[in-house]
């Protein structure tokens, strides 16, 4: 029986990974692995809690954060296509639309 | 008894019809169809009524000879402390309201001829209507409150009408004078009034228990608001300091001189220090001190009238002139002789104005005097009236002015009070002099100019003709004991006249000199300008005189100057240098600092995600500590 305490550590280590993940790179579609890495972080400790618990809430509320990031998935894709097709690229650094303009007044 | 009510009505109705007249012609703007009749109608039927009510009043108090209150409603209600809107007639309210409510219809008869062209018609009638209203207001207040609003309605109206023809810069600057000064004597006159509330306020204000009350107020403090009541009185009606705005108001149309700024408003400070009469027969300083104001007044307007050239100046002068000698009487004590002469001053002064404007009229709006002449053949009907009116104000019996100023000046002797009396005996002489100056070089010296006379006006004629009756008997109506009379109008007003014992040889003597100073002041006016209307030089008082002593331009640099060179000081230096460079430097601050912190706003989703990230560990951090 591994204690719960592990899934804990299990899940922020791939939290973090997420996080650094998503800030340090620029590639798009690595960012989006690594949120959909923190999502399955979260998972992961929400379905250890389920069964330590024994209440199967958790589990059913994994099952839903699956079934989403799986929509989102499609999503995100369609919208890399036709950012890919307007930019020509899939670099981070290079969409930076909200930015204000620097003006002196 | 009579209904009160008919009390509301004489307000009500010139009030109502003012208000009616404005609607119709904003709704006229967007209808072609609205006969411009119902203007007259209504601006003609409002006064006609007005008149009425207070014929049936004024009757009835004189067959009962008991006074009328009429509350039309309780205006506050504050904790006990109540102020009725209501209104009350007395013998001194009904003298004021006979000649207001009858010289008023009969100048609206007048402009209806006068201003019967003008395309704002029916602004001038609503305008006009609604100083009748606020005249009567005045008039008939109960308490000084009530008073007050009848007296800012009137400095309102004044405004209106004198900025009438606002399409010229001077008009509109000639109203704003008028309205300017007076609200100095406003303030004073406010003042004076919160003076009596914060002493009298709990009591009741309403002038029969301000009289019954007044002995409560320390006389150092009533001093203060006899003063301060003054000081409004000068500023409504054309005393010394206040006076320079009068001359100024003849810009308005000619009817608007000669109801508002010859008969009936400037007279209103006269008939609200014979209404405090109460306070200021308490007060003799302060009554000789308006004595002196209006002695002073009386004599620089009469020399300062003696040069003009504008037909309307010289009566807006002279009118300050009469003035004066109604301060005279009243702070003297001569309460019922100041209401006397206020009485047949508005007939007189009322027909000189409209004579003046029947002439103006004629001559295409012609102002100058210099430019008439000779005008006795082909206006005679206006000459005789003119004669009729000169002859009042100049004092020769058996006309009005004679016997009002005939009693004024006899009180002004036999009060002792040498100085007053030989000043206004002085302005008596000067009074006919510069009354006939006006009359002989419009009407009589020889002139080469050929004037296109206009046709005359039937409707002006007959309103000259039944206010020239006004002038020539109204006299009549107090003929003193002297000449077999007894007084009437003054044991009607029941005023407390300071009454003062003359021998009757001296008042023989006094009538004697009255009447010779007022001839001399015709026969010097006969000389000079019979042949030619050149004036004479009055040696070293000429130029003085010519440039009105340099009253305009010594307030335009006392007050005017240094009031505008504060307001650019302000506007410069304060607004400028140091509040907006304050602002301005506040605010560039703050652009300075979002310039170096909008480094963190760059755009770039990934810096957000570790802006979240820190945030969130900081509050973990946060709240793993406490």
């Amino acid at each position: 029986m591994i204690d719960v305490g592990s899934f804990f550590i299990l899940g922020i280590l791939l939290f973090s990974i997420g996080i650094v993940g998503m800030i340090s790179r620029r590639n798009i579609f690595v960012m989006y692995m690594s949120v959909e890495l923190m999502l399955n972080a979260v998972n992961i400790i929400l379905v250890a809690l389920s069964h330590h618990y024994e209440d199967l809430n958790g589990q059913v509320m994994a099952i839903m954060i699956i079934a989403i990031a799986a929509a989102e998935a499609s999503i995100f894709l369609a919208l890399f296509v036709m950012l890919f097709k307007n930019a020509r690229s899939l670099d981070a650094n290079f969409f930076e639309l909200l930015k204000q303009e620097k003006h002196n007044d | 008894m009579i209904e009160s009510s008919l009390l509301g009505w004489v307000v009500g109705s010139v009030f109502f019809s003012s208000v009616f007249i404005m609607m119709i012609s904003l709704f006229a703007k967007y209808n072609d169809d609205i006969p411009p009749s119902i203007y007259t109608v209504l601006g003609l039927g409002g006064p006609a009524v007005s008149l009425l009510c207070s014929i049936m009043i004024i009757y009835d108090f004189l067959q009962t000879g008991t006074g009328v209150h009429y509350k039309a409603f309780s205006w506050l209600n504050i904790e006990g402390f109540v102020i009725d809107a209501s209104l009350m007639l007395d013998a001194l309210s009904a003298a004021m309201l006979s000649f207001v409510s009858f010289v008023g219809f009969i100048i609206h008869l007048y402009a209806h001829a006068y201003m019967k062209e003008d395309p704002s018609y029916a602004r001038f009638f609503s305008w006009f209507n609604l100083f009748m209203a606020s005249m009567f207001l005045l008039i008939l207040a109960d308490n000084p409150i009530m008073m007050f609003i009848g007296w800012e309605g009137v400095g309102l109206c004044s405004y209106l009408l004198i900025s009438f023809y606002f399409e010229s810069e001077e008009n509109v600057e000639a109203g704003n004078k008028a309205f300017i000064l007076n609200r100095i004597g406003d303030f004073g006159f406010l003042s004076g009034l919160s003076l009596l509330f914060i002493h009298l306020g709990s009591i009741g204000l309403d002038f029969n228990s301000l009289e019954a009350n007044i002995h409560l107020i320390p006389s150092s403090t009533l001093n203060l608001i006899a003063i301060l009541l003054f000081i409004g009185a000068m500023g409504k009606s054309a005393q010394i300091p206040l006076y320079i705005w009068l001359p100024d108001a003849m810009a308005g149309p000619t009817p608007v001189s000669a109801l508002i700024h010859a008969a009936t408003m400037v007279t209103a400070g006269v008939y609200m220090v014979a209404r405090f009469n109460f306070l200021y027969a308490i007060t003799e300083e302060v009554g000789l001190f308006i004595a002196y104001v209006g002695a002073f007044s009386a004599l620089l307007a009469a020399l300062i009238a003696m040069r003009q050239d504008d037909i309307k100046k010289i009566l807006a002068y002279s009118t300050m002139s009469q003035l004066g000698y109604m301060f005279m009487a009243v702070g003297l004590g001569a309460y019922s002789y100041g209401i006397f002469h206020v009485f047949t001053h508005a007939f007189f002064k009322a027909l000189l104005f409209m004579g003046a404007g029947a002439i103006i009229l004629l001559l295409h709006h012609e102002q100058d005097i210099k430019k008439m002449g000779a005008l006795k053949n082909k206006m005679p009907f206006i000459y005789a009236m003119m004669l009729i009116a000169t002859l009042s104000i100049s004092g020769l019996p058996p006309f009005s002015g004679f016997f009002s100023k005939d009693a004024i000046l006899n009180h002004l002797f036999a009060s002792q009070n040498y100085l007053i009396f030989s000043m206004a005996l002085l302005t008596a002489g000067l009074t006919s002099y510069y009354m006939f100056r006006l009359l002989i070089i419009v009407f009589i010296s020889p002139s080469n100019k050929e004037h296109h006379l206009l046709s005359e006006s039937k409707l002006i004629n007959v309103t000259l003709f039944i206010l020239s009756i006004g002038a020539l008997f109204t006299g009549f109506i107090n003929l003193p004991a002297f000449f077999g009379g007894n007084e009437n109008y003054s044991l009607w007003l029941n005023l407390p006249d300071t009454h003062f014992h003359l021998s009757h040889t001296s008042e023989l003597i006094l009538l004697f000199i009255n009447i010779s100073v007022a001839l001399t002041g015709i026969i010097f006016a006969l000389s000079h300008y019979r042949q030619s209307s050149y004036d004479p030089s009055l040696g070293f008082l000429d130029k003085p005189i010519k440039n009105k002593f340099y009253i305009d331009e010594i307030y335009e640099y006392i007050f005017v100057k240094p009031l505008a060179w504060l307001s650019v000081f302000i506007v410069k230096v304060i607004d400028e240098k140091i509040i907006d460079s304050f602002i301005h430097t506040l605010s560039s601050g703050y652009q300075r600092l979002s310039y170096y912190t909008d480094v963190v706003q760059n755009g770039n989703v990934r810096y957000y995600a570790l802006y979240m990230s820190v945030g969130i560990v900081c509050i973990f951090v946060y709240l793993g500590v406490s």
